[in-house]
């Protein structure tokens, strides 16, 4: 077995740290070592995007990564959206478009269009649909997902994208 | 001001935790100390397990425990059978359940041969590596035919043949009806495997507590009460010592209800047995290959006709693929088996199946579960049918419908639950005019022609179901008022996503007159309700839901009399409203519910002779017979003639699940079914070879449809409420992708009318359908019938 090897992160915003063995993913490491299980895994193969998080403000497949990838970098997961019980006007959208079913690829889609949003303040649906195409959701059909994008976008219009990203 | 919440869309009181991930999954749970399984699965379809060593494996560092099926003594005992055959004259079922690990055998790849449990699931996966099984390879058995032929190997010895069962059921004479027919069709169709593919894989955790003596089990089951019930069997626990809990659960589809599943039942025995908690989460290559799947039949089926485009009578020849195992019985082809005959009237049906073991994953139901061939089939023969007759696809479901005035409705064969299939209401013509109002009933065939004339080959295909929803045997409900003035409401279900917690809770909080918000749904943990099947069958809101309104009423009559006694007034002048009782016109004299319920439960004082302390009852619901749901499925699609590619334009969806509880959440259902059933026509099909290999296991080969796959669905709903339940329900969790592959195979046809294209074979990729195209002749039919109108019948509803 390969050497522990020392990392140093900032997991929403709070300093974290530890040996971990050079293969551990960053999703086993956000959920297991650190306690994160907003952040979910579906694939473990790059595919369905539930993994997704935000790397030094960009989307990212945790499944793909290597915690010590992470090393010095600044992680937001879904966990870290909301500031202080209020929801992120991104989730909020989700609650009241129904955007969400069982919710377990919902993490991952929330972290996919923080950076979206934010590079795409005012999209049309071709353009929701087309940053949507990698995370794979079995409940929805997509249709509420395409809608909650759309209205959240509505309503944050078009500022600056919180989340730490 | 009373509160209505039956029919409106609250947002879901469940959201809030899944959006900021704080919802509980089953891989979630981590305890201190906790141990990981991993299962070394057979790479052969079929093979002898001459041996196996696993002393590597043991020695490796942090292995714990490596277990075959040799190490499990008596505890090895095939699984039970969850639903046996319906007392059907002359039926043959051979059973043949799934076993904890394989013994001497293997009969699918996939299947769990040796459990290694290590100290963290990476160790316990390079532990799967060191262990050597001596394979002694057979040959497989793929094809369902050939599976029934005189010299192909069999998959379970003791039974001596790969005949699963063989089933007839008839409705009135068939040969008989079929010598005054003006046209008989015939015709073999084919339908294959899809993966259910809930995003969350399968995951197990249990934790055996030696003081409390208690084992709790974390499952992504649907059905965590039968779980219960069997482990405490199984292990020789008492059912009250053992707790399931099937927290947040990432989908179901059908696949999570099989119980018991291999992991299932090592992965609690494993920690009773080693006194450490230990988990299993399955990966989405395990997935492929050892959660159950569903879909592959071949149907041979004849129609006949009167002159007039009746239907006199429909003869189905079938085989169905069990696959390695049958432990869920014959609910899938009894389903395909009743749900062809649709909303038709069919005078006469002569329906035969075999179901046949073969060397493939374990068959069990899946979203639609056996419904989607039946509908296919039937609405593929209407089609070629109409096509004969020269009518228009509508006008040939417009004369053979069921009126509305026919119901109940019984015909003579058995549903899954066991009783003659029977239809509690329905109203099927309007519904198809609706479809075609929305379609654009007097413009459609000019944007056709107009699209052809530009080179564009767009198509409608326009088809209908009925689903049969919401059986028995029944669930149940407690419904609590606490003190704090907030509601409790536990019932036995699991949940994966169809919005119980606030369904549920819209119900109880119009009952009792409270927000919908202060109404706290707990399902899915036995501890919570110990009484209850499982979410399968669409039956959750209907049953479970029905349950929940039976509680809520009785508790309102504790709240009515209780009240009564504490405002010292006659029962018949206390009014509930707005979260209180109160003396009806001195509205001075009331009291909240909170302080009401603490009154129900003194810590002094008597309780009255013949009342229950607190504001608490339990109800338990359970219908004669399901509630027979329906829709019209239209779709537009434009198909690129040279590439076969198929883009889906418009997608109309007119459906009928009785009274609505929640409509955005009724929406939701079928937008996610309909995107299932896009997916299952079009894009998904495992691939199996010759050799039993699934070749395509992975998101990678196995394609899921996307945000950019699927439409924006049209929807319109009606409302033909269910006698048989109190608030009028049917079931709409399977709807969405019962009838998808029909509409797509018809209006693909419609979109080329210039080929002499007929497709009797579903999933259709992109490829065969290429290979249909370039193989099918020119037509010689006449072009495509105008849409035309409704009858008198149907035009006055």
């Amino acid at each position: 077995m390969a050497q522990p090897v020392e990392i140093s992160l900032s997991v929403n915003g709070v300093r974290q740290g530890g040996a971990v063995e050079p293969r551990l993913l960053l999703s086993d490491f956000l959920r297991h070592e650190l306690g994160l299980t907003g952040t979910h895994v579906g694939c473990e193969h790059g595919v369905c995007g539930a993994c997704t998080v935000l790397m030094d403000g960009e989307a990212v497949r945790s499944c793909l990564v290597f915690a010590v990838q992470a090393d010095g970098a600044e992680v937001v997961t879904v966990e870290g959206l909301d500031s202080g019980g209020e929801l992120h006007p991104l989730q909020e959208a989700f609650r009241d478009a129904h955007g969400l079913q069982c919710g377990f690829c919902t993490p991952g889609i929330l972290m996919s269009m923080i950076p979206f949003l934010r590079d795409n303040p005012r999209p049309d649906e071709p353009q929701i649909r087309e940053a949507l195409s990698g995370n794979l959701c079995r409940c929805t059909g997509y249709q509420n997902i395409v809608e909650s994008v759309r209205l959240a976008a509505e309503r944050m219009g078009g500022g600056p994208s919180p989340g730490g990203a | 001001m009373s509160r209505t919440y039956v029919g409106t869309s609250p947002v879901r009181n469940e959201d809030r935790r899944l959006l900021t991930g704080q919802a509980l999954f089953v891989d979630d749970v981590q305890l201190p100390g906790m141990l990981h399984a991993a299962f070394v699965r057979s790479d052969h379809a079929h093979a002898l397990i001459r041996g196996i060593d696993a002393s590597a494996a043991l020695a490796r560092e942090g292995v714990v425990a490596v277990i075959t099926a040799e190490d499990l003594g008596d505890y090895w005992q095939p699984g039970p059978l969850l639903v046996p055959p319906p007392p059907i004259d002359g039926i043959v079922f051979n059973q043949a359940s799934q076993v904890p690990l394989a013994k001497d055998r293997v009969r699918h790849v996939g299947e769990p041969v040796v459990m290694v449990i290590a100290e963290s699931r990476y160790l316990a996966e390079d532990a799967l590596t060191d262990v050597f099984v001596d394979y002694e390879p057979l040959d497989p058995v793929v094809d369902l035919e050939a599976a029934l032929a005189e010299d192909a190997p069999v998959i379970h010895p003791q039974l001596g043949t790969n005949l699963a069962a063989h089933v007839v059921q008839r409705h009135g004479d068939y040969e008989a009806a079929k010598t005054d027919a003006h046209l008989v069709i015939n015709r073999r169709f084919h339908y294959d495997r899809g993966a259910a593919a809930a995003m969350e894989n399968r995951c197990v955790a249990a934790r055996w507590d030696p003081r409390a003596e208690e084992l709790t089990i974390w499952d992504t089951t649907q059905a965590p009460i039968p779980i219960r019930n069997g482990l405490a069997r199984m292990l020789g626990l008492l059912e009250s010592r053992v707790r399931v809990v099937a927290p947040f659960v990432g989908g179901g589809f059908g696949p999570k209800i099989m119980m018991f599943y291999p992991e299932e039942v090592l992965v609690p025995w494993a920690a009773l047995r080693l006194g450490r908690p230990v988990k299993w989460t399955e990966d989405r290559q395990e997935n492929f290959f050892a959660t159950t799947q569903e879909r592959s039949q071949i149907h041979d089926a004849e129609i006949a006709f009167s002159a007039d485009g009746k239907i006199l009578g429909i003869r189905d020849f079938f085989f169905h693929d069990t696959g390695a195992y049958d432990p869920y019985g014959l609910t899938i082809p009894i389903n395909s088996q009743c749900t062809l005959l649709g909303p038709y009237d069919v005078p006469a049906y002569h329906s035969e199946f075999r179901a046949v073991f073969t060397n493939r994953t374990t068959v069990t139901p899946v979203r639609g579960a056996g419904r989607q061939h039946g509908v296919f089939v039937m609405e593929r023969l209407l089609d070629i049918a109409a096509r004969e007759l020269g009518l228009d696809p509508s006008e040939i479901r417009r004369r053979n419908y069921l009126r509305k005035d026919e119901f109940p409705h019984t015909f003579q064969i058995l549903f899954q639950d066991f009783a003659p299939l029977y239809y509690d209401s329905g109203n099927y013509a309007p519904a198809l005019e609706a479809a075609l109002d929305i379609v654009g009933r007097d413009t459609f065939r000019a944007e056709q022609a107009r699209a052809r004339a530009e080179g564009r080959f767009i198509g409608l295909g326009v088809v209908s179901y009925v689903e049969g929803t919401g059986i028995g045997p029944y669930e149940g409900a407690r419904v609590t008022i606490e003190p704090s003035g907030q509601v409790r409401v536990a019932t036995g279900l699991g949940t994966q996503g169809q919005g119980h917690y606030t369904a549920f809770a819209q119900i109880v909080a119009e009952v009792l007159d409270v927000d919908v918000d202060r109404v706290h749904v707990v399902t899915g943990d036995t501890r919570e309700f110990g009484w209850g099947t499982g979410t399968f069958a669409s039956r959750g809101a209907v049953v479970a839901g029905s349950a929940c309104h039976e509680a809520a009423v009785a508790v309102r009559k504790k709240v009515i009399e209780t009240g009564a006694r504490v405002l010292g007034v006659p029962a018949d002048e206390v009014e509930l409203e707005d979260g209180a009782v109160r003396v009806r016109g001195d509205h001075a004299r009331s009291m909240g519910l909170g302080q009401l319920a603490g009154h129900a439960n003194p810590l002094r004082g008597a309780v009255v002779p013949g009342t229950e302390p607190g504001l608490e009852a339990t109800a338990y619901f359970g219908p004669d017979h399901g509630s027979t749901a329906s829709g019209v499925h239209a779709m537009v699609v434009e198909v690129d003639a040279e590439t076969a590619m198929v883009k889906i334009l418009r997608y109309i969806v007119v459906h009928d699940c009785g009274k609505l509880i929640n409509p955005v959440i009724v929406a939701g259902q079928v937008q996610g079914g309909v995107a299932h059933g896009i997916g299952n026509a079009f894009y998904e099909q495992l691939v199996y070879d010759e050799g039993g290999q699934l070749q395509n296991a992975s998101f990678m080969d196995y394609l899921l449809p996307t945000a950019l796959d699927v439409p924006s669905v049209e929807m319109a709903h009606r409302e033909t409420t269910a006698p048989l339940n109190p608030l009028g329900l049917k079931g709409v969790g399977e709807a969405g992708c019962i009838p998808t592959g029909a509409a797509f195979a018809q209006a693909v046809e419609d979109a080329l009318p210039h080929l002499a294209l007929e497709i009797r074979e579903i999933p259709l990729s992109p490829n065969r359908l290429f290979e249909l195209l370039r193989d099918a002749g020119p037509a010689d039919r006449a072009p495509a019938a105008e849409l035309g109108g409704p009858t008198a019948a149907a035009a006055a509803d």
